[in-house]
């Protein structure tokens, strides 16, 4: 997260898949290319299940952490 | 990001609740995932998409050994009455507890991300349902609509 200034936030904590994925895609829609979303996650699938998505629809993972069972992801808009 | 997007082909065919979420939750992923999805309805599967039973699906205990229960239970006494509503209670419970959508609200995720969702005609015929008895969207239509779609689709599940 260090240098990169979201232009959106996503908090999905304590939801369970696939509703994570289903909001994140929709905030994604709602961005314009280049522009970035933050977001946190509990479901431990979304470790692998986010960057699946991204990997699918085409946009950046720039970052993923973990802290305390929540999952961070920084994306960009491909 | 490939060309041509890739294809899901799901027929759901049951009319429970466990197994109305695999078909709608899968169906809506790869919607996420830039996928072409279609969703055929037969037989009991058409109970999803009823507007004046999906709010209600039940689950059979009976028949059913993985039900969990809270205490050891044996299997054949799920044909005592009132068993079917004490499984779905419970099932109801523990899609509460880790916050899952409710089938109509995941089948209108799953409309709003462009899955096609296709109720069987003989279906309707047989049991008395018409199309206005169906979730908004949802279109009518016999098997070759449905395989049409199928023939180039990545991935086809029976459920």
């Amino acid at each position: 997260m260090a240098d990169i200034k979201p232009d959106a936030t996503l908090d999905c904590k304590g939801m369970n898949c696939p509703l994570p994925i289903l909001k994140t895609k929709k905030a994604i829609q709602g961005l314009t290319t280049g522009q970035v979303l933050f977001l946190e996650v509990t479901d431990a699938g979304s470790k692998s299940d986010i960057p699946a998505l991204l990997r699918r629809t085409g946009d950046e993972l720039v970052e993923m952490n973990e802290s305390n069972g929540v999952f961070s992801f920084t994306i960009k808009k491909g | 990001m490939e060309n041509k997007k890739k294809r899901m082909a799901i027929i759901a065919s049951k009319g429970t609740l466990d197994m109305a979420y695999p078909p709608l939750i899968l169906a809506s992923t790869a919607a996420a995932m830039d996928a072409e999805v279609a969703i055929f309805y037969t037989l009991y599967g058409v109970d999803i998409v009823n507007k004046k039973k999906n709010h209600s699906l039940k689950v059979a205990p009976i028949a059913n050994p993985a039900m969990p229960s809270p205490v050891p239970f044996p299997n054949i006494l799920g044909v005592l009455p009132g068993m079917t509503s004490l499984a779905t209670m419970m099932m109801n419970g523990m899609i509460k507890k880790i916050n899952w959508p409710s089938i109509p609200e995941l089948l209108s995720l799953c409309t709003e991300a462009g899955v096609r969702m296709i109720a069987c005609t003989p279906t309707l015929e047989m049991t008395g349902v018409s199309k206005a008895d169906l979730v908004e969207g949802v279109e009518v239509a016999g098997a070759a609509e449905f395989l049409d779609f199928a023939f180039d689709a990545n991935i086809s599940l029976f459920v």
